[in-house]
């Protein structure tokens, strides 16, 4: 671990301005995910800004959708009354995420933001773009059993690891920031980036953009949901393949579907076109099969990843599935 | 012995239970010596080749950095200079000499050590060193190791060793038989990651006195291992472990890092920590190695088996040949007239492997007990009648009767226990909802081996007996177990009894691994207490008649004073009898009885699973787990179901999601700490129902124990396995048996 410089201020406008001005600096939150890049040496700010004590906690309804701050513990939004009145789904991701010491620990804002769990970005002595843009990516022709199926480039191959971000990709989430240029608020699909050719950057941010919120909008899937998540044990993985799966049901009749998926790309998957599909049809496991159908186009798989192909597809009938008899 | 039973086969609670769940236990990392520092081993990026150049004047000009040791500057270790193996037993090749040469056989072997005045510092520093090399061309991949596989030196030497070809009848009988099944096994490397990190401090007493605070399974293997490395007396090294953090067998060995750190220390001047980071335990303190195994069978209609070939091929390093038991119970487990076993190794561009809990023959049990289910299965055969149609009656091996052997009552109990009846002999036909059920057995079994032990015995003038031993305790519960022992034997409360071990200078013992410490300490510490009452007797004869002419037995170790049963006049206050410190000490040696050589003696156990797998996602969860266990007298039913707990738990990992993986083109593991190396968590752990038949064997030794740490895991892998095929009809060969096997 390198020396570093550490500052905790409590105005937003420092902690920006400390970080858009200082190309070395960088934000931390519940540091679960940074202080250990830091201990590999994956990644080395000069600047720690510590930003937990920014009044950025709260979770409270306003107007049509539920904001959840920035600073809002994984577990703490978890448990939230309003979270698992109005997001099951939310919660379950949540729940199905780490273990529960790391959620009292992380924040909304850095699990969005959290890294690939990518076995060559995470050791300096292997190629990895990611880490070091022009190196190569290791995982291409190395042991990409973890790797995307969808969205990847021939520079990175890697996959977003977080649970939470697969539920607030399904339920049409924004994501509000803060930088030195002002406020804005960008569409939790725009948040997360494709590798191409520039897979050093995960996001969309500017630097200096600090997250300081996030909004769910309200609507109908208060109960026929299921964050669905297959991992190599039962609890404490990151996901092979998960899928985010809610439904607005009339009867048996699908009124509307969200659908995205997890550890298939480079960021949360959201299925639009199976969403399309499964509206007007009956809720039954053949429906479900078709929609999985349609999800999959387009999917490709490298060596160790090919169970991808199936597994992903299954998942999304299970998913579904436990969702309509929830 | 008058045996009164009163503490053995209780459930004593741990007499270390409140040190350590109050943090009061020192483990080898907390000794706070003064002027201590730090050390931080810097590894190899490369798997082979060589060291040309390391730059370390950025680490010896780092805030705090006390010292870099690298080869072009280590200190003389005139072990090494003699080019011993200091290894016990000892391996065919060379233990790493560490620092003593530029050669790179495995990546992150350690080229350099750094050492500051904290922790930190020295990390820091260690990142600050950089090395060049010349990369050789490696090999890692044990699809091309089995290949090239040999057979080891020590078996090319000696036709009689255990890890020799073995043939009884025909050889590879099962290839002509009508019924008949060959099948391939393979598990992969596995590590065995106790939570304690492998921590060691050295301290140079004196120029030629050195004390480590180590972890390791043996006080005294450790301290002779380094007393010739560093050409000391053996009286001159000390070694404490008073407290082990668990160690599943990497603490068998003695390791790079804890002669680095002794270097270190010498280098320094002062007492030296060094503490192995996660991503170090992958490759500096051995692990279980990747193995291939094929097993062969036949069987009459009726199911018997006609013929049984087990081969493996194990990993290990270039440098050193390790060999564990993996075929051998092949030869013994079941009455088959045509038996032959090979074992192989295959050399690879990697450390050097070490025995993991179970070792050999939870990997060899893995094969055999599939391959049991398997044939079971193709004979339409309920497996469990499998089992008991070729059960073993004495030791076809060497046709001598077993020591024990209560195998059938314990497969009764299991199944019993599981709800056998309930397993279809048709695979994927029973569902719980959307998910598929299935139950499967594996049966373990492993030697009840006895060595020698000491043990010292001493009576305070308070009225404790003092014992002292020089075992460790990784965690099974050592010390409660010989504290009931003891008390039993003395007829004194467990409070009157004080137990010490996990320091070189007290009497011998062996190291703590094999299964072995209750049959061979316990042993020592029995005779050691019988020995002590007499002395006791001796030392009141001399002022009481009544003593000299009493019977062994009947003397009795009261409150205060010694008494006679029945003599209720004769009296000795131990005030009297003890006026120096050493006047009530004795020192045993207790040893293994010539029936070793008239019976064979095993711990046996069998596992029965019942797995639930969901049929889309190819999830597998251990809904049920019923270990039964014949391990002799049962010393604490407490901890030792808390150690068939650990061991099932253990195999529901190598089972379902234990492997470290190494990318072959860089020969280096992608797997580095905790959370891509899954072990299992709570929520893959069902409770585990442990049964014992609990009866004494009478030859292993007084105690009837016969050892029940490794029986604990073996075995628990197949079960798991065919429970799998069971709710399935997939048959998976290699582990781990993770989702993307079964969709
Ligand atoms: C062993 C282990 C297992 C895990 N398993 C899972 C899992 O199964 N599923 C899952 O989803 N996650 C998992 N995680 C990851 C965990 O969810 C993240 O580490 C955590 O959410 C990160 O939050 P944090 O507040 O600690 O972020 P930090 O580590 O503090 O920060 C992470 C990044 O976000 C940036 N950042 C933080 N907050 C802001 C903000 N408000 N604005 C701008 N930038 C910000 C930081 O600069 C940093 O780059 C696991 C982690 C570990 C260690």
């Amino acid at each position: 671990m390198n020396q570093f410089q550490y500052v905790r201020p409590t105005q937003q406008r420092t902690a920006i301005t400390a970080v858009a001005k200082d190309p070395n600096a960088t934000f931390i939150a519940g540091g679960t995910n940074l202080v250990d890049l830091m201990k590999r040496g994956v990644m080395t700010p000069q600047k720690l800004v510590d930003i937990n004590r920014l009044p950025l906690t709260k979770i409270e309804h306003q107007k049509n959708s539920l904001r959840i701050g920035a600073l809002a513990l994984n577990a703490t939004v978890a448990n939230h009354q309003l979270v698992r009145e109005r997001h099951p789904l939310l919660a379950q991701a949540l729940n199905a995420g780490a273990s529960a010491q790391l959620r009292n620990m992380a924040t909304v804002g850095g699990n969005l933001l959290q890294r690939t769990r990518c076995p060559y970005f995470y050791d300096v002595t292997l190629p990895c773009n990611k880490r070091q843009p022009g190196s190569g990516c290791g995982a291409l022709e190395g042991i990409n059993r973890m790797h995307a199926i969808f969205g990847f480039s021939d520079k990175c191959i890697a996959v977003h690891p977080s649970d939470m971000s697969v539920a607030l990709a399904a339920l049409d989430a924004t994501v509000l920031v803060s930088g030195p240029k002002g406020d804005r608020s960008i569409a939790f699909a725009d948040l997360h980036r494709l590798p191409g050719d520039a897979p050093e950057k995960d996001t969309t941010l500017e630097p200096g953009e600090l997250i300081t919120a996030v909004e769910v909008p309200d609507g109908h899937f208060t109960r026929y949901v299921s964050y669905y998540k297959v991992r190599e044990r039962a609890s404490y993985a990151f996901a092979l393949v998960s899928v985010a799966a809610a439904l607005d049901l009339d009867g048996d009749n699908i009124v509307a579907a969200r659908l995205a998926m997890g550890g298939v790309a480079h960021k949360p998957w959201r299925l639009a076109a199976a969403e399309q599909h499964l509206i007007g049809k009956p809720a039954t496991e053949a429906s479900f099969r078709q929609a999985a159908d349609v999800a999959m186009q387009g999917a490709k798989a490298f060596k160790h990843n090919e169970y991808k192909l199936k597994l992903a597809p299954n998942t999304i009938v299970q998913a579904l599935k436990t969702a309509a008899a929830a | 012995m008058k045996a009164q039973n009163k503490q053995i086969g209780t459930p004593m609670n741990r007499v270390d239970g409140r040190l350590k769940v109050t943090g009061a236990a020192t483990y080898s990392a907390e000794y706070q010596l003064p002027g201590l520092a730090y050390a931080v081993l810097v590894g190899s990026t490369i798997a082979r080749g060589r060291v040309s150049s390391i730059d370390t004047r950025a680490a010896e000009r780092a805030p705090g950095a006390l010292a870099v040791i690298t080869h072009f500057n280590a200190p003389k270790v005139p072990g090494f200079a003699k080019g011993q193996n200091p290894s016990q037993p000892p391996t065919a090749g060379q233990p790493l000499q560490v620092f003593q040469d530029d050669k790179v056989r495995f990546n992150d072997q350690p080229i350099a050590v750094v050492v500051a005045d904290t922790y930190e510092r020295a990390r820091f520093a260690a990142g600050l060193v950089k090395a060049q090399y010349v990369q050789e061309k490696h090999q890692t991949d044990m699809t091309v190791g089995t290949r090239q596989a040999f057979q080891p030196t020590q078996a090319r030497k000696n036709p009689k060793s255990p890890v020799a070809d073995y043939q009884r009848g025909r050889a590879d009988a099962y290839q002509t038989a009508p019924i008949k099944l060959e099948a391939e096994y393979i598990i992969p490397t596995e590590v065995h990651h106790p939570i304690e990190l492998q921590a060691v401090t050295a301290h140079w007493e004196a120029p030629d006195r050195l004390t480590l605070y180590d972890k390791t399974q043996g006080t005294i293997r450790t301290r002779n291992d380094f007393a010739k490395e560093w050409n000391l007396p053996e009286a001159n090294v000390k070694v404490i472990a008073t407290f082990v953090g668990g160690a599943f067998g990497n603490g068998l060995h003695s390791w790079p890092h804890e002669s680095a750190a002794i270097m270190a220390a010498k280098q320094v001047n002062r007492p030296v920590k060094l503490v192995l980071s996660r991503e170090q335990m992958f490759t500096m303190v051995g692990y279980r190695p990747y193995t291939w195994q094929k097993i062969g069978m036949s069987a009459t209609p009726d199911g018997k088996i006609t013929a049984l070939t087990h081969e493996a091929t194990g990993q290990t390093s270039t440098y050193e040949e390790f060999t564990e038991s993996t075929v051998q119970q092949s030869r013994m487990m079941y009455a088959a007239p045509n038996v032959n076993t090979r074992y192989r190794l295959a050399a690879l561009d990697v450390s050097t492997p070490i025995w993991m809990r179970g070792p050999g023959e939870a990997t060899g049990a893995f094969a055999l007990e599939s391959a049991m289910d398997e044939m079971a299965h193709q004979l339409r055969l309920d497996p469990l009648e499998f089992r008991l149609r070729n059960y073993a009656d004495q030791d076809p091996e060497n046709g001598r009767p077993w020591s024990t052997k209560f195998l059938k009552e314990c497969y009764q109990m299991g199944a019993e226990r599981i709800g056998w009846s309930k397993r279809p002999l048709t695979p994927g036909t029973l569902r719980d909802g959307d998910w598929l059920v299935g139950y499967g057995m594996g049966v373990g079994t492993f030697g009840a081996h006895r060595s020698k032990a000491q043990t010292s015995a001493r009576l305070l003038p308070t009225g404790t007996v003092l014992l002292q031993c020089a075992t460790t305790d990784i965690g099974p519960g050592t010390g409660t177990a010989m504290t009931q022992i003891a008390a039993d034997t003395l007829g004194l409360p467990p409070e009157k009894i004080r137990f010490e071990l996990g320091n070189s200078q007290f009497p011998t013992a062996p190291t703590q691994g094999g299964s072995s410490t209750v049959n061979s300490v316990g042993a020592a510490v029995q005779e050691a207490c019988l020995a002590l009452r007499d002395k006791l007797r001796q030392l009141a004869a001399a002022s009481n008649s009544a003593f000299a002419v009493a019977q062994k037995e009947d003397v009795v170790l009261a409150d205060g004073y010694l008494a006679l049963t029945g003599n209720p006049a004769a009296r000795a206050n131990y005030a009297d009898l003890v006026r120096q410190p050493d006047d009530a000490l004795v020192t045993v040696e207790s040893k293994p009885s010539e029936e070793q050589k008239k019976y064979s003696m095993y711990s046996f156990s069998v596992h029965f699973a019942k797995v639930r797998v969901q049929p889309l996602t190819g999830e597998v969860r251990v809904s049920k787990l019923v270990s039964c266990a014949d391990a002799g007298t049962i010393v604490n039913l407490k901890t030792a179901a808390n150690q068939m707990k650990g061991g099932a738990v253990g195999g529901i990992g190598m089972a379902l999601m234990e492997a470290a993986t190494i990318d072959n083109r860089f020969g280096r593991y992608i797997t580095k700490d905790l959370a891509d190396y899954h072990v299992p968590v709570h929520a893959d752990a069902p409770a585990v129902e442990v049964l014992f038949v609990n009866q004494p064997d009478p030859h292993v030794n007084a105690l009837g124990t016969k050892g029940i740490g490794e029986i604990a895991i073996i075995g628990v892998a197949p079960a798991i396995a065919n429970a799998v095929f069971n709710a399935t009809g997939k048959r998976i060969r290699e582990l781990p048996i993770t989702p993307d096997k079964l969709i």
